[in-house]
Formats: C-alpha cells, structure tokens, sequence
C-alpha cells in the first residue's frame, strides 16, 4: 500500500465514522424534539423529514400572513366535494342545529359540543390565504373559535403530542402538531368573509390551518381526539393524506 | 498578452504530482455534476407532474380557475375541475410528485451549496468560470463559431469559452437561486417565517409564474448544453466529466501535447 492511498483510506474512514455518528446524534436529536414526521418511512422518508425539521425550527411561532380586507378574493374556487351523504343532507335540513364535534382521547373532560354552544365561544378571525397543493389560491377572511381556546376548555393532558380530526366525510380524517394546534391563528373555522361558513367552502365546521396547504383544513369537522401517538391512528402515518399518497406535513 | 489557459488549482496539482494525466475536471466538480443532474431530472418529472393539475399560471397573490389566467398551457390536467376543453382527466400523481420534488430539492440545495462553497475556496469559478478581458473581446467570434456549429479547437477541451463561461455562470448564480427563491416563496410555512420572501416577488401566483419561467429557461440551457456536448464530441466530453481523463481521439487531446501547443502560442503571443 502506498503512503497515499493509506492516508486516503484513513481520511475516508474518519470522515464516514464522523457522518454516520452525526447522523446517529442529529436522529436521535430530532426525536427528542418532534422533529420526526409520522410519515418518515419510505423511499420519500429523508426529504420529508429535513422539510418538517427544518420548518418547524423556523416556523414554530411564525405566523401566515395575513391580507387587508381589499384583497379578499371576490371569486373564491371552492374545489369540488364528494357527494355528502344522507347524514349531512339530514343536519343541512336542519340548519345544522344537531350538529356536533366531540372532542376526546387525552382530555381531562371529553366533551361533545353542539354547534350553537361553538358559536358562543370567543372568536378570532383572520383574512389569510388558502391554497391547494395543485397550486391555485384564494383570500378570505376566516372566523371560529381558535383551536387551543377548545384544548383548555377540555382540559387537553401536557403529553398531548398531536391533534387528530376527522370529516363527516367517510375516510376523511387528518392530524397536526402542537406548534400548529396551540397557534393562534389555527381555527375551528364557522365564519368566511362575515357570514357563516357556506357549505361548499366547509360549512357549518372546517378546522382552518391557514400554515399549511389547503387540504389540512378539513372541511365537515365532526371529532377530535387528542393523542401522544399517531401509530394507533389508521395506517400508522398520520393521516388519510400519506396513505393516498400525499405529505402529512403541508407546510411547503 | 498570455494566451495560456488558465487551471484549476486541483489540475495544478496533479500536473505537478507524479500523475501521468491531470483531470480536465476535478472530482468535486464531476461528483456535483451528476448529482445536480439526477437533482434537476426529478425536479423537472415531478414539477411537470404537479403543472398538470393546474395548467394556468397567474400574476399577483391569488390565482384559481375563476380568475383569467396570462397563460393558460391548454395540455389536458390532472383534475376535473380545470376546464381544458379535452374530454378526459389524467391519473392524479400529485402525491408522489410532491414528495419526490422536495427531496430532489433538498439534493439540488445540498449539493449546489458543497459545489459554491468548494469552488469559492479552490479558486474554482474565478480561475474557470469568470471570463477575463480577453475572453470578453472575444465574444464576437465566439458566437459566430457557436451558430457555425463550429467543432472547437482541441485546446478548449482543456477551458471553457466565453459563452460557456458566461452561461454557465447565469446557471449556477443566478438561475438556481431565483428557482429555489420563487420555491420557497411558494410555501406556507416558509413564508409565515419570512414573508419579504414571497412579498419581494409580488405575490403566491407571481412566485410560481416564476418558477415556471425559470424552469423554461433552465430546460432552453439543458438542451443548448446537450447540442454543444455533441457538437464539440460527445465521448470525449463524457469521459471528462465521468472520469476526469479527457484522452486522446479526434476531439480530445493529451495534455503534454496540448502544453507544448501552448507554449509555442503564448511565445507567439508576446512577440
């Protein structure tokens, strides 16, 4: 072996050792700090991992920006929507007085709450935009009583990591972090542009996460369950979106 | 005025070392090439997935199919709710796309930030890529010879022209970054954190207008860079970006040859 290729081989062993436990040590960080995304798996793992890790780093408290009343859009696309079903047809009916978003899992008081009782909930608005991962978008103002205002009210336990929520929509259900479910402008929306939520835009519930693309703002919200793991949720990756394919984080 | 070429500080090296052949292009160079290259193709088949599912491009923050479009591809779409005028609707691969965008961008950021921070430090873009005053004077001739589709001279096997030098640089300092500037502005949770990011742009639906507009001009390069490969020989310059050797053959030449070719032009040069 020749003096150069000894110190090479020596140079590329140190190097390798230093990348692999560096990586050992930044996984390990990242663990400890919910920097993992449920849907880290997979071919599409890596990439996945770095965009969450690195957004939240940056972004925790960063708030999405908002928009004068002069910029709401004045043609908002609603997107299509499968056809409801014979429940929701029976709530439209009724003006929606029976609906109700239960609220359980790690909760001191699990509670079901009705519609009207929502209505009288504080509320924050706020005029943001909304746009779809196949790239259009839209500005309008939103209204409803802000996620972690329906946390302590139900006396959310401190080891809750994520909050599920699902649609009235069959197989239509989603789930965020903390930095997203304790942020301020995160709603359990029931107003648009100052009238109530139409439906073809969510109506009469839509958890609005104006943060991420527009497919984490469910619309139809019926329940929520507060967990410290989404493995016993569905498939194990979060929600409905990794397994049709789609990132569980939408903040990009 | 010296004519000889200007090398790299790695080709000095192995000129000066007991190797028999310096490499045309040094390993970082070749490594960041074909990672760049895997980076930008799934960028490319991803980003063109994406497009489909809408084919219209807006000014300003909000763009949707209510609003006018300025260009509109009119290629079929991915989803039923765009009105294309064609009668049928194309498989939604929006959800591997988007995966696979985002981690071919984190490989193109990654390995784009290796090559600048290398290439400062080694001297690599002033000794190699920025034209110097002799280059620039001849910028004439070298766009006739360029639309003559003129073979170059064996020695520019050994450097890169005028107009390389000058396209390459719009590549690596100005088009790469407006790509992942106009990216990053695109994203919800990147602006929220920096929102001059998107405002400095002029908007969501300007941003990926841009994005769109960088992407023509990085495809126009790809395809000028793939005919002049040809034109100026393609195992040659292959073999030089794969192995480093630029060899001997019609359109390569060994580089004590070369040398001694050179030598005799910067005499003749001073005289």
């Amino acid at each position: 072996m020749t003096q150069i290729s000894r110190r090479t081989l020596i140079t590329t062993g140190i190097a390798a050792a230093a990348g692999a436990s560096g990586i050992a040590v930044a996984a390990t960080l990242a663990r400890r700090h919910g920097l993992i995304p449920p849907d880290s798996g997979g071919i599409f793992g890596a990439g996945e991992t770095l965009t969450y890790a690195a957004q939240r780093l940056l972004t925790r408290h960063a708030m999405a920006r908002e928009f004068s009343a002069s910029e709401i859009s004045s043609n908002p696309f609603a997107n299509e929507v499968a056809p409801l079903g014979d429940e929701f047809n029976r709530l439209q009916a009724g003006n929606f007085l029976d609906w109700r978003m239960t609220v359980d899992g790690m909760a001191a008081r699990p509670t079901t709450f009705s519609l009207a009782e929502l209505r009288t909930f504080p509320t924050s608005s706020h005029t943001t935009m909304i746009g779809c991962e196949e790239g259009w978008t839209y500005i309008a103002q939103w209204g409803g009583v802000p996620l972690s205002y329906i946390l302590d009210r139900v006396g959310a336990l401190p080891q809750v990591r994520y909050v599920v929520y699902r649609s009235i929509q069959p197989d239509w259900w989603e789930s965020i972090d903390m930095a997203d479910a304790l942020h301020p402008q995160t709603l359990i929306a029931h107003r648009m542009n100052g009238g109530d939520l139409p439906v073809p835009f969510g109506g009469p519930l839509r958890l609005r996460v104006p943060r991420q693309l527009g497919y984490k703002s469910v619309k139809y919200i019926t329940s929520l369950t507060l967990t410290d793991d989404l493995r016993k949720f569905g498939k194990g990756l979060g929600s409905a979106s990794p397994e049709g394919g789609y990132a569980w984080y939408a903040g990009i | 005025m010296n004519a000889t070429l200007p090398l790299a500080p790695a080709e000095v090296r192995a000129a000066s070392s007991s190797a028999a052949e310096p490499k045309r292009h040094a390993a970082l160079v070749r490594v960041t090439h074909w990672l760049t290259t895997l980076a930008f193709l799934a960028l490319l088949l991803s980003g063109g997935e994406i497009v489909l599912s809408h084919p219209r491009f807006y000014w300003g923050e909000t763009g949707n199919v209510n609003m006018q479009p300025w260009l509109n591809l009119h290629v079929p779409s991915s989803r039923d709710t765009v009105p294309t005028g064609y009668g049928y609707v194309l498989p939604d691969q929006n959800g591997w796309s988007r995966y696979l965008h985002f981690q071919a961008a984190w490989l193109a950021v990654a390995t784009g930030l290796l090559y600048v921070i290398w290439g400062l430090f080694a001297g690599h873009f002033r000794l190699n890529l920025l034209p110097t005053s002799s280059h620039l004077n001849e910028i004439g001739m070298s766009i006739l010879q360029h639309l003559r589709f003129a073979r170059p001279s064996r020695e520019e096997a050994w450097s890169y022209n005028v107009l390389q030098r000058l396209s390459y640089l719009v590549v690596i300092f100005v088009l790469f970054p407006l790509m992942i500037w106009t990216g990053l502005a695109m994203s919800f949770g990147f602006d929220s954190a920096f929102p001059l990011a998107v405002r400095l742009l002029g908007g969501h639906q300007t941003a990926r207008s841009l994005h769109f507009l960088v992407t023509i001009a990085l495809v126009l390069f790809l395809l000028v860079h793939i005919t002049m490969i040809f034109v100026a020989g393609f195992r040659s310059r292959m073999r030089a970006m794969i192995t480093g050797h630029v060899g001997t053959g019609p359109s390569g030449e060994s580089r004590a040859r070369l040398d001694s070719a050179n030598q005799g032009r910067a005499t003749a040069a001073k005289e």
